[in-house]
C-alpha cells in the first residue's frame, strides 16, 4: 500500500485505521507513508476507510489557517478527505502478505481461498475429522500483531517432528517444500502477514502432547498464536474434548458447534 | 478461517479467576456450503438464510465476501462531518449476495439465536449450519431445538507474545472481527473519544462496524462494552 503525497493532506485519519500501526506523518515532508516491511497488504486503509474527494490543497490551506489559530476540528474519524491511499501492484514474494491478510481476496498466490480450510464448519457434509480425532487449527499473528514465516516454520518444524500430518488444502501447506519436515520456501521467510493459520489432525490421545509442543514454540516466536481444537460428536451429541483440554489447562468456554443439519444435495463433482 | 472462534472474554484472561460474568450477549449463527456438494441453487440458499435471520432482530448479518449490514461509503460530501446516514441496511446484504460466501448473523439474546435456529432446522437448506457462542449456550439451544450437535471446535485463547496485545476492553471490542480488520489502536482512539464525551458510544460503535469486512461485529455488545469503559466501570 501507499499513500499519494499529492493528495494526502496529513489529516492522520489513516494512522490508527491500520491494524499493524504501519502508518505514520513523516514530519520532514508533512505527509503520510506506510512503512513497507509492517504493512500486510491487508487493503484495511484502503477498503475500510470511507472517502471525501476533496481538493488537497484546498483542504491543506484550512488545516494550515485552524492550525495557525489552534483550532480543533472534529472529523469523522474513519474518512480520508482526499482518496490518498493507493493498492499497489503487488510481485512475489510480497504477494503472499496480500493473500493471507486481506480476507476478501482468494490466495492469489497459493490457489486457495481463504486463509485456512473450513475446518470443522462443513464436517457435516465432508466428514474431514472423524471420531476420536482432533483438528488443530493453530493460528499466527492475531490479533493485531502480525507474523512472519520464519516464525511460523518454527512451529511446523517442531510439529513435523512429532509426526503430525499438515492439512493439505491449507494455504500455509502449500507454501511448503517439504511438508514431512515441515520447512516453507526459504524465499517468503520474512514477509509478514497480519495471520496464517497451520491445519493438522491427530488422533485425540495425541492431543496432551501437540498443546505441549505448542506451548513450548509459542514462547520461542515473536508473536501471538491463537489455537482451535475441533473433534467430531458421537451419535448422542457429546465430545470428550471439552473435559481433556481443561484437564490441560486451558479454557472451553467458547467455540463452533457444527449443528450436522448440512448434506450432499447434489451428487459429487470430483 | 476463524473468524468468530476467538472472541475475547475474561474467561480466556492469561491469569483468570472464576469470576468471569458469562457472555450473554454474543450468539453468531453462520451458514456455508461446500463446492459440488450443495453449493447447488446457493444465491436462493443464502436469501433464505438472511432472510430468515431478519426475522429475529440481528444486530448484524453479514456476507464475507462483501460486508456487513454498515460498510464503508466511498463517495462523501463534506457535510457528512454533520449529517452521515448511519442506518444498517440488511437489504443490501441479501441484495448483493451473487455466489460463494460464508453468510452469517449475529443476535444479543439466545431466544431469538435459538428461535433462528429453529426457522433453519425447518428451512432445511441443505447447507452447514454454526452456531459461534459459548458451548453452553450452543448446547442448550441445540437440546430446545432438538438437534444433535455434530461437531465442536474449542478456542483456547491466545498464548506465545501475550504482552504485545492491548488491554482487556480493546481485546473483546477489537476481537469481534476475527479477520482483524478493526485495528486496536482505532479503538483505543474511539474508546478516549467517547471518554472526552466527543462521541457516543453508539456512534464509536458504527465507525468500527464498517471497517469488519463480513459482518460478524456485534455492535450491540461493542455498544455496552464503551458505555462501561466510558465511566470507568471495570
Amino acid at each position: 500500500m501507499q499513500i499519494s503525497q499529492y493528495r494526502c493532506v496529513a489529516c492522520g485519519n489513516c494512522i490508527p485505521v491500520c491494524p499493524m500501526g504501519a502508518i505514520y506523518i513523516d514530519p520532514a515532508v508533512g505527509r503520510a507513508q506506510v512503512n513497507q516491511d509492517e504493512c500486510v497488504e491487508c487493503f484495511t486503509c484502503f477498503r475500510g476507510m470511507s472517502k471525501e474527494h476533496l481538493f488537497p490543497p484546498m483542504v491543506r490551506a484550512i488545516r494550515r489557517v485552524a492550525k495557525a489559530f489552534r483550532f480543533r476540528f472534529d472529523p469523522e474519524p474513519d474518512i480520508c478527505p482526499t482518496d490518498a491511499i493507493l493498492p499497489t501492484e503487488l510481485q512475489w514474494p510480497r504477494i503472499v502478505r496480500r493473500a493471507f491478510s486481506d480476507p476478501q481476496v482468494p490466495h492469489e498466490s497459493t490457489g486457495i481461498h481463504g486463509r485456512g480450510t473450513a475446518e470443522v464448519k462443513t464436517n457435516d457434509v465432508t466428514g474431514r475429522v472423524k471420531e476420536g480425532e482432533a483438528g488443530f487449527v493453530i493460528e499466527f499473528g492475531r490479533p493485531g500483531v502480525g507474523a512472519r514465516f520464519r516464525d511460523i516454520q518454527k512451529m511446523t518444524e517442531r510439529l513435523a517432528a512429532a509426526g503430525a500430518e499438515f492439512e493439505k488444502n491449507n494455504p500455509v501447506t502449500s507454501l511448503m517444500t517439504d511438508p514431512a519436515k515441515g520447512l516453507i520456501r526459504e524465499d517468503i521467510l520474512d514477509e509478514k502477514v497480519l495471520s496464517a493459520i497451520v491445519e493438522i489432525k491427530v488422533g485425540l490421545e495425541q492431543v496432551p502432547a501437540i498443546l505441549q509442543i505448542v506451548r513450548s514454540v509459542s514462547r520461542e516466536i515473536d508473536t501471538v498464536v491463537a489455537v482451535g481444537v475441533s473433534t467430531r460428536c458421537d451419535a448422542g451429541g457429546e465430545d470428550p474434548l471439552a473435559r481433556l483440554l481443561e484437564a490441560e489447562g486451558y479454557p472451553a468456554y467458547r467455540g463452533k458447534t457444527n449443528l450436522g443439519l448440512g448434506r450432499a444435495t447434489q451428487q459429487a463433482v470430483l | 478461517m476463524t473468524n468468530t472462534l476467538h472472541r475475547w472474554s475474561e474467561h480466556y484472561a492469561f491469569e483468570r479467576g472464576s469470576g468471569a460474568a458469562p457472555v450473554e450477549n454474543d450468539y453468531i449463527v453462520f451458514a456455508m456450503a461446500t463446492r459440488n456438494l450443495n453449493d447447488d441453487d446457493l444465491v436462493e440458499k443464502y436469501r433464505t438464510f438472511a432472510r430468515l435471520a431478519l426475522r429475529h432482530n440481528p444486530v448484524n448479518i453479514g456476507d464475507a465476501t462483501k460486508g456487513g449490514a454498515l460498510r464503508p461509503q466511498p463517495r462523501l460530501n463534506p457535510l457528512a462531518h454533520w449529517r452521515r446516514e448511519h442506518r444498517p441496511d440488511p437489504e443490501r446484504v441479501i441484495n448483493e449476495i451473487d455466489g460463494p460466501t460464508t453468510m452469517s448473523a449475529v443476535f444479543s439474546t439466545f431466544e431469538a439465536m435459538e428461535a433462528f435456529v429453529r426457522d433453519l432446522r425447518d428451512a432445511d437448506l441443505g447447507v452447514s449450519i454454526n452456531i459461534s457462542a459459548p458451548m453452553d449456550a450452543a448446547r442448550r439451544c441445540c437440546q430446545e431445538a432438538g438437534i444433535k450437535r455434530h461437531s465442536v471446535e474449542y478456542s483456547l485463547g491466545f498464548q506465545g507474545r501475550v504482552e504485545r496485545l492491548p488491554d482487556r476492553v480493546v481485546l473483546e471490542i477489537g476481537t469481534m472481527c476475527g479477520h482483524g480488520m478493526i485495528a486496536h489502536n482505532l479503538v483505543k482512539k474511539l474508546l478516549d473519544w467517547v471518554k472526552e464525551g466527543r462521541r457516543t458510544p453508539k456512534e464509536a460503535t458504527q465507525y468500527l462496524a464498517r471497517f469488519c469486512s463480513c459482518g460478524v461485529f456485534n455492535p450491540a455488545r461493542a455498544e455496552q462494552i464503551f458505555d462501561k469503559a466510558r465511566t470507568g466501570t471495570p
